[in-house]
């Protein structure tokens, strides 16, 4: 079908089963979507998980969540937002077809992601050094006191669920950030090579509906674990 | 119709265009990955057949005399992982769902044919996961992973057979996509969604859920898997976690699994029993909106399995009503196909008594579902035999029945070849009086009290558990049957034209088997779904032999 | 195919806004409101969602309207879960 003399104008990247470019465009962006779509589902598991104890355990888990560092976590965001906004001044500069500044804005996505993971990174060594890492040798002493004198005393069990969630919330994050970082390095190697043109950039748009999806999950993370009644 | 005048071995078609083990391995051909899953799905179905039948000859006698107490637990939790994971969830929609529904829509493929291939792939990877656990040890915790037993007790390799389920989880996921895609992005001109066949609108009803359910799943197991390796607690009791939290998410996807098993097998049925009455659909945008309706209410029922475990009785009373919602749109679904038999000039052909047998088992396993929805039945008869004959007669009975229906239904479009009737139509009837010889006893031993997954019980029960295993060997007969032929009619059977049962539908417009473009040019839609009353019947008996 | 000639100074005020709103959680956090705090928390969480998925993924103003019938239905299905898990732990001691 391919070699038929009226399809000559054709794209070369049409697939040989969509009748044109708009159709093939239009089932990406659809599949990218229902793929997101699970992504939901898939972190709605944990989501589902935090809503219930925090609820139980609202004094420890807030007790716990002090203890985390809210500068690097707002640092974080701001670099997380930042990473999107390079993404979508990627996928404007592939719509008109500026293969220099597409891959300028690829490389500084990859890097924002890079610097959140480092952060990240640093996080996670203080929680190791504070013995705030679930297991055997966890241990926990709250930092400022929660709340008003005549609560409870805080349940150090309640305080390494927390941490469990926050570990595993945080982790699942950092594993699709790195996943990002991926493709991305990938897609700038190949709009290096001119591979994406303003006709087909279909790739660079589904690789940042799915890095906005990210910060989309961290957005909500942030409240969620940082956040929680830092009013003494 | 049938137009079929060279004989097939002369036409090109997706079989004979390419040989060698490349061209298969690396194809996107739907159709031939199509196959690939056929022989993957196969395997693994006699792998899970072995260990029902050894948990069959176990539950002869009533002593422990075959297996270890250990073993056996092994035993029924590898049989429920392959069944369920590796069998049941991929079966139709993996096989002749990923060979039709591009057909039946007028594509060339499905949308992602790549990824198509990566999901057998990741099956496949999955399978070999399953395989090496059960040949170096194996698991213990029953199909369903229940904490804290599986997270804090059990010596046995959780988190391989958990990774396997993962894997094979996201090969499922990624079929669903490509399904829900192809069927919005690449449906032929003219083919509105009033127009799709009802199996399309059943695989796409399985699809949401297969995309919605799966990533709840995948995630559970993440965090049992954490929780075995990194100390994390989530699950834990002992930090005052709770484990009914693992069945809350566990039962959100695996109990609309359910229906992801049985939904494509009515998809079969409604083309197989609108095909032998000669009938239109009765009532097609009821069955149609069934499906989806059966895949959105399956999403509110999840904590039914927990009613005995420990959750609110409040929240209990509401699971319990919106289980018995479910009945309304499969019971539409019943009704329907008896009622497009009424009246039809009826042809007793192999697929249409798969389709009969279908109704019937269906029919008890999903009312003896009611039983297990109503609170008070399900206090007394929770974790008995009674609720492992209700879900065999929807998954076996149900699901299998629909899927063997299909396969000798489509089994020309396939292969190119006519199966032998008398010997479909033998199979067929093997199989419904083995499957009611296993498995209605078993009704009754939950009845009377015989718990399941124990590897020994009274004496009392010995005469129902022999008639059970008796069943259980008719059946294997039945099921290795229709393997033999099969094999056999790749090679001797009748050349099959293209539409021998002169149905309608688009999969029978073009030739058997089909090119690797399914057809020679987009066809054009100007006609209804399950057109009969304008299809002229060349042979009265509808080109059965 | 139909993007609007967003400019990039569109894009950049979005995320100016975006900034805003992060201090402004972090603002918020420190102030007792009672049981107001998580409201709000998750109030600014999904404005700042809401914008992200509308300008930068490009959902407003798609031609598409599948696309916001698929996130509908993620969202939905993410309430069900949550949902009706809670309606288990909301009732569990009352009897």
């Amino acid at each position: 079908m391919s070699d038929s003399p009226a399809v000559t104008a054709h794209n070369p990247e049409l697939r040989h089963h969509f009748a044109d470019m708009a159709q093939q465009k239009d089932a990406a962006s659809l599949g990218m979507w229902l793929f997101l779509v699970t992504e939901i589902m898939f972190f709605g598991g944990m989501f589902c998980a935090y809503l219930i104890y925090r609820l139980q355990h609202f004094n420890d888990f807030a007790a716990a969540s002090q203890s985390l560092d809210i500068t690097l976590g707002a640092i974080n965001t701001a670099v997380l937002i930042g990473s999107s906004l390079t993404v979508v001044l990627a996928v404007n500069a592939a719509q008109r077809g500026k293969r220099k500044l597409l891959v300028f804005y690829l490389v500084a996505t990859i890097v924002l992601g890079c610097t959140f993971l480092g952060i990240k990174a640093k996080e996670y060594t203080q929680k190791f050094e504070e013995h705030h890492v679930p297991g055997p040798t966890f241990h926990f002493i709250p930092t400022r006191m929660a709340g008003h004198p005549e609560q409870p005393p805080i349940d150090e069990r309640h305080a390494e669920m927390f941490f469990s969630l926050y570990f595993v919330m945080t982790g699942m994050h950092a594993v699709h950030m790195i996943i990002g970082v991926g493709l991305f390095s990938v897609l700038t190697f190949q709009s290096w090579k001119g591979r994406y043109s303003a006709g087909y950039y279909t790739p660079i748009e589904n690789a940042g509906l799915y890095w906005h999806f990210v910060d989309v999950v961290w957005i909500y993370l942030f409240p969620l674990l940082y956040l929680i009644s830092l009013h003494g | 119709m049938a137009t079929a005048t060279l004989p097939v071995t002369e036409r090109e078609n997706y079989l004979n265009k390419e040989y060698g083990i490349r061209s298969w391995l690396f194809t996107i051909d739907h159709k031939r990955i199509a196959l690939l899953y056929l022989l993957s799905v196969t395997f693994f179905f006699f792998i899970g057949g072995l260990f029902a039948l050894l948990i069959r000859l176990e539950l002869l006698t009533p002593a422990g005399d075959l297996v270890q107490a250990d073993t056996y637990n092994k035993l029924f939790t590898m049989h429920g992982m392959v069944m369920v994971f590796f069998f049941l969830i991929p079966v139709v929609p993996a096989t002749l769902g990923n060979f039709l529904v591009p057909i039946m829509i007028g594509a060339k493929d499905l949308a992602f044919p790549r990824i198509n291939l990566m999901s057998w792939y990741l099956y496949v990877i999955g399978g070999i996961l399953i395989m090496h656990c059960m040949l170096t040890g194996g698991v213990d915790t029953g199909w369903t992973f229940y904490t804290p037993y599986s997270t804090a007790f059990t010596n046995t390799k959780i988190i391989e057979a958990g990774l396997a389920v993962f894997v094979a989880g996201f090969s499922s996921i990624f079929t669903g996509l490509n399904f829900i895609v192809t069927v919005h992005r690449m449906r032929a001109p003219g083919m509105t969604w009033g127009r799709l066949p009802l199996f399309i609108w059943a695989n796409y009803a399985t699809s949401i859920i297969m995309i919605l359910g799966t990533p709840v799943v995948a995630i559970t197991i993440i965090l049992v898997a954490a929780e075995r390796l990194f100390h994390l607690g989530i699950f834990d009791p002992k930090l005052g976690g709770d484990p009914l939290l693992f069945q809350h998410l566990f039962w959100f996807y695996s109990h609309p699994a359910v229906y992801i098993m049985i939904l494509p097998s009515m998809g079969i049925i409604s083309e197989i029993i609108t095909c032998f009455s000669r009938k239109r659909i009765f009532g097609y945008k009821f069955v149609a909106l069934s499906s989806v309706a059966i895949a959105v209410l399956g999403f509110l029922v999840w904590a039914h399995h927990m009613f005995v475990a420990g959750m609110s009785v409040y929240a209990a009373l509401i699971f319990s009503f919106l289980s018995y919602m479910v009945a309304v749109p499969s019971a539409i679904k019943v009704f329907n196909w008896t009622a497009t038999m009424y009246k039809g000039s009826i042809s007793y052909t192999t697929p249409m008594l798969y389709a009969f047998g279908f109704l019937g088992l269906f029919t008890i396993g999903g009312l003896t579902g009611l039983f297990l929805a109503s609170l008070g039945i399900d206090v007394h008869v929770t974790d008995t035999y009674f609720v492992v004959a209700h879900f065999h007669y929807i998954m076996v009975g149900g699901v299998l029945m629909g899927y063997l229906g299909g396969m000798h239904f489509w089994w020309p479009k396939i292969s190119g070849r006519m199966y032998p009737e008398g010997w479909g139509r033998l199979a067929a009837l093997i199989v419904f009086i083995g499957f009611n010889l296993t498995f209605f006893p078993q009704f009754i031993l939950g009845y009377v009290g015989m718990p399941r997954r124990y590897w020994q019980y009274s004496p009392e029960f010995q005469v129902l558990n022999v008639l059970s295993t008796a069943g259980s060997t008719i059946l294997g007969v039945g099921y290795l049957l229709p393997m033999i032929y099969f094999l056999w009619s790749m090679r001797y059977g009748k050349q099959a034209p293209d539409n021998p049962w002169n149905a309608a539908g688009l999969e029978w417009k073009t030739s058997s088997p089909p090119t690797t473009f399914n057809f020679d040019e987009t066809p054009v839609v100007d006609f209804e779904a399950y057109d009969y009353e304008n299809i002229k019947d060349t042979d009265d008996d509808g080109g059965a032999h | 195919m139909s993007e609007h000639s967003t400019s990039v100074g569109f894009y950049v005020m979005i995320f100016i806004i975006l900034l805003l709103l992060t201090a402004t959680t972090v603002g918020a956090a420190f102030i007792n409101l009672g049981p107001l705090n998580p409201v709000i928390a998750l109030g600014i969480a999904t404005t700042k969602a809401l914008l992200v998925v509308l300008f930068f993924m490009h959902v407003k103003g798609a031609s598409e309207k599948m696309i916001q019938v698929v996130i509908m239905m993620g969202i939905f299905f993410l309430l069900l879960l949550l949902g009706l898990a809670l309606a288990d732990y909301g009732t569990r001691l009352w009897s």
